[in-house]
């Protein structure tokens, strides 16, 4: 699988989403005002401040002509993996529901954090969602870092992601570090294929710089999409 | 057009220094000279009460691949590599404005760092603040840390250590220390120097607007006192998105060779980087202020040459490559202009269009100025104040206690939460976990450990023996995590040097540092000088802040501060010989006083490779350096970290005359806190002290022994949070 990380003006955490890739299969950056993705088959849009985000988080990147391609590979069902600002980026363009709002304690935050991983399979969602007992789920350590990650959604939203079993990732009881609706972390498209998640599975691919639970992520969203 | 002398003292130069001025010229110097030769004479850009004893630093070692001079220090680190590392100050503009104070110290630091081609891979910061009872305090920690936060996370740079410390004589006159590390193929690096006749002079990144005018002389050279707010127009305002652009654009024009030189806009703008890039080179350099691209059209040309805007790099191309620079420069965004030429004439001369509108020699503008000795007089007694926060006959338990909860002590996790600690997938170590940072690097096989220190409070009490304590703290930090030093950068921070008392703690502070580098053998690659920092009651503590490179060789082998595992045994390394004297319990009681007692370099050192060398083999469950609040503090923040009680006995101590009270709470250089296996730590000569486990910190020390509940140190020692 060969995987392109996007590289926008501003981006970050692109060269690690690079490397975590590159674990897996073929990753090269993909420049942001490329249209032709050049055979991808896979997309991570990574993390980190495009275009300054000083207007709103992602708010500018989602127009770029490599987003455009994206949108169109995301629609012929290939793998497309948000991180952080690229989750930001992804509900900007419409290719995952919901916003990212600012922490509830109006700073950014870096902290390592459990994230319990929900399959796509209905049995796992029930209108209790979040409640339920989740003693066989897997738990993954993997940190966050951002200002703006208050994952929010109108209720009946809510309710919706979690019955269609779209919630991906959330944060493990008591570690929710952003006031996120029902602690979600990430989530994913109807069809599965589009996940978005605000904690970095990019700086969890290494024992030595903590953890390599953040591969998982990634072979996750593998799985779950057609390769373009 | 020439000036009335009445300007000169405006702008921050006596009299004979205007005269010194007028005879280097030949004439009176116009508007725009004056403006340049005001900011480059001043002390921020000229040193010249500090040149002359920085001589004594020791700058050569077999590792060292740039000293100082340039933008930054580089040692090698095998492999083709080199570690490039700065420490720089932004204390009157963050104490003016804590956010984009801060900020733009980050932003300043960081190019100073890709000046050279290194890609900057850390970032760490010494912060100092009054007391946080008072609301001004409180104020600019928060802002500073806001701002240190904003510039780095935003530009991808993780922040992986540093140090806060909160004292009286900070309250008007708070210190922003940024430290940035960069990593560099030692083949790409570039210098400042100006060089070609007939190059092309290009001005990259942001536009050029009124901010930041005046900052070199103005803030960054006189005390502060009242009506700062009005200086509130004189601070720069960072972009760290521009940063970033500008920050990718030079690395690629570097990776491409289309770079003679390159140097950051830093303090004095234009001015100090063509002037300083010329000097450097021998050459001439002509600028038409015609030609950089402005914020707003109507800058008069001595603002264009002085303006402090931020994001802004400048180079020299051959003018074969001019277009390809432009075009990249194009493709990251971020603005590019020819703005002059390198020349033979060996004056800087400042055009505007055809008009000649200021002409100097490089000479008298770089190198000019006058280089003054200081008068330095010891002052008698403690000259800072006092003030009681314990009563006597306080508990030892309610010390320990006290001392834990110290927002010097206690721990940083508001502060260093709000910066991203893990980008860039280098970071082994992340803050609070060990003494000093850990950073791989897959590039040459190994990694690097930093650390950054500088107690200015027993600076205070002894600037010569608590300034080689800074080195040693760092030393012993890059030991616990199995470093040997390479190089060192320093910022020194102190008053006004025209006073005697002052100028007397700078010339014992700087001896001393020379003293240390040399018998450690660890070579001073670059460093900055902030002098001035004063407020109405007085000078700071005398700080100077010391940065520490080290390498190891294997990051896997590195232990933590914490302990492990119940059973373990505990035990000391070193000669630590702790005392009251300056220490964190010293001042709560409102006892602070002149003196310390004089470190053992060479018994620390030697400390220091035993340390290391365990590491490196793996035969250290934890290791800790003993550092402020004494021994006690240090065993508390280790059984902390692992939710691991311990039971010590601390009356070995006695043996080396330390009372039961330095024992649990004394300070000193020399002393490691160790654990893992009995044998293993007395076959190090380390001295057994007690036990891990359960969930108390139970210290027996005579008549002062103590009992604290894990849970109730943790709270203390977590209470931090503004």
């Amino acid at each position: 699988m060969i995987w392109g990380v996007l590289q926008f003006p501003g981006s970050c955490d692109e060269r690690d989403a690079l490397h975590a890739c590159s674990l897996l299969g073929e990753a090269r950056l993909v420049w942001h005002e490329e249209r032709d993705l050049g055979g991808v088959d896979a997309v991570v849009v990574p993390g980190g401040f495009s275009y300054g985000d000083y207007l709103r988080a992602g708010a500018i990147a989602r127009f770029s002509p490599a987003m455009e391609a994206v949108a169109e590979l995301a629609a012929a069902g290939a793998p497309v993996l948000g991180i952080c600002n690229g989750f930001q980026v992804l509900c900007e363009a419409g290719l995952l529901p919901g916003a990212l709002l600012l922490n509830e304690s109006m700073r950014f935050l870096c902290r390592q954090l459990d994230l319990i991983a929900e399959g796509a399979s209905v049995e796992l969602s029930s209108p209790e969602g979040h409640q339920l007992d989740r003693s066989s789920a897997e738990v993954l350590s993997i940190p966050a870092k951002h200002g703006e990650g208050r994952y929010w959604a109108p209720d009946e939203v809510l309710d919706a992601l979690e019955a269609n079993g779209q919630v991906a990732y959330r944060y493990a009881p008591g570690q929710n570090p952003n006031g996120s609706a029902r602690d979600i972390a990430g989530v994913r498209n109807e069809v599965g294929n589009v996940v978005g998640l605000m904690p970095h599975p990019e700086h969890a691919v290494d024992p030595l710089t903590g953890s390599t639970d953040g591969l998982r992520v990634f072979e996750a969203v593998a799985a779950a999409g057609a390769p373009a | 057009m020439s000036v009335g002398t009445a300007k000169h003292r405006e702008l921050g130069l006596t009299d004979s220094e205007f005269a010194l001025i007028v005879e280097q010229m030949g004439r009176e110097p116009n508007v725009v000279e004056l403006a340049m030769f005001s900011l480059l004479w001043s002390e921020h850009c000229a040193y010249k009460h500090s040149r002359k004893l920085l001589k004594q630093l020791p700058t050569e070692g077999e590792r060292v691949v740039m000293g100082p001079g340039e933008n930054a220090g580089a040692v090698a680190v095998g492999n083709g590599y080199a570690v490039a590392f700065k420490v720089e100050s932004h204390n009157h503009p963050s104490a003016v404005e804590p956010f984009q104070g801060a900020a733009t110290g980050v932003g300043g630091i960081l190019r100073d760092v890709f000046a050279i081609g290194a890609r900057p891979i850390a970032i760490l910061d010494s912060l100092r603040f009054g007391e946080l009872d008072s609301v001004r305090s409180r104020h600019l920690l928060d802002g500073a840390v806001r701002g240190i936060g904003h510039y780095g996370n935003s530009i991808g740079v993780p922040n992986v250590g540093g140090e806060i410390y909160f004292e009286e004589p900070y309250e008007h006159n708070c210190l922003v220390n940024a430290m940035c590390l960069g990593l560099a193929k030692t083949e790409d690096m570039v210098r400042a120097a100006a060089a070609g006749i007939g190059n092309t002079v290009v001005l990259m990144g942001a536009t050029t607007g009124r901010d930041g005018i005046g900052g070199a002389s103005v803030l960054a050279s006189a005390e502060l006192g009242e009506g700062d707010e009005a200086k509130r127009p004189t601070v720069q305002i960072g972009d760290p998105f521009e940063e970033s652009k500008v920050l990718e654009c030079c690395l690629e024009l570097l990776e491409k060779g289309l770079l003679v030189s390159l140097q950051d806009l830093g303090a004095a703008g234009l001015t100090s980087s063509a002037g300083e890039m010329a000097a450097a080179g021998g050459v001439g350099i002509d600028i038409d202020v015609a030609r950089v691209p402005l914020r707003e059209a109507d800058m008069e040309p001595f603002e264009i040459m002085v303006s402090e805007s931020q994001e802004r790099m400048l180079a020299v191309v051959e003018p074969a490559r001019v277009p390809e620079v432009l075009a990249v420069c194009e493709k990251w965004q971020t603005g590019s202009a020819e703005i002059g030429v390198v020349t033979d004439t060996g004056q800087v001369r400042i055009l505007r269009g055809e008009e000649v509108v200021g002409d100097m020699p490089v000479a008298a503008l770089v190198d000019g100025c006058p280089l003054y000795d200081l008068e330095p007089a010891e002052p008698e007694g403690w000259i800072y104040g006092n003030r009681a926060t314990l009563a006597p006959g306080t508990s030892s338990e309610d010390e320990l206690l006290a001392l834990l909860a110290a927002p010097s002590i206690a721990s940083k996790r508001w502060a260093f939460e709000q910066y991203d600690s893990v980008v860039g997938s280098r970071t082994v170590r992340r803050p609070e976990s060990a003494d000093a940072a850990v950073l791989q690097l897959p590039e040459s096989g190994n990694a690097i450990a930093v650390s950054i220190d500088g107690n200015g409070r027993r600076v205070a009490c002894d600037p010569h023996a608590g300034t080689i304590e800074a080195v040693l703290e760092c030393a012993q930090n890059l030991a616990c995590v199995g470093a040997e030093p390479l190089g060192l950068t320093n910022c020194l921070n102190f008053g006004n040097p025209e006073k005697p008392g002052t100028a007397w703690q700078l010339d014992r502070s700087v001896a001393a540092l020379a003293e240390a580098c040399t018998a450690l053998g660890v070579p001073v690659v670059g460093g900055n000088v902030s002098l001035y920092n004063e407020g109405p009651e007085g000078p700071i503590y005398p700080t100077p802040v010391v940065g520490m490179v080290g390498e190891l060789p294997d990051p896997a082998q590195v232990a933590g501060s914490s302990f492990v595992a119940a059973g373990d045994a505990i035990a000391l390394i070193g000669p630590f010989s702790p005392t009251f004297a300056g220490s964190e319990l010293a001042k709560q009681r409102g006892a602070l006083d002149k003196g310390l007692p004089r470190p053992d370099i060479g018994a620390v050192a030697a400390a220091c490779a035993t340390v290391r060398d365990a590491v490196r083999a793996g035969r250290l469950a934890s290791v800790h350096d003993v550092s402020d609040g004494g021994l006690a503090c240090a065993l508390a923040e280790c059984s902390i970290g692992a939710g691991l009680g311990c039971r010590v006995d601390v009356q070995h101590l006695r043996d080396r005359g330390c009372s039961p009270e330095e024992a649990l709470f004394g300070e000193g250089s020399g002393g490691f806190l160790v654990s893992g296996e009995r044998a293993v730590l007395e076959e190090l000569g380390a001295v057994y002290l007690g036990e891990v486990g359960g969930g108390t910190i139970e210290i027996a020390a005579g008549d002062r022994s103590l009992v604290v509940g894990l849970g109730t140190a943790e709270s203390a020692w977590r209470s931090l949070d503004i």
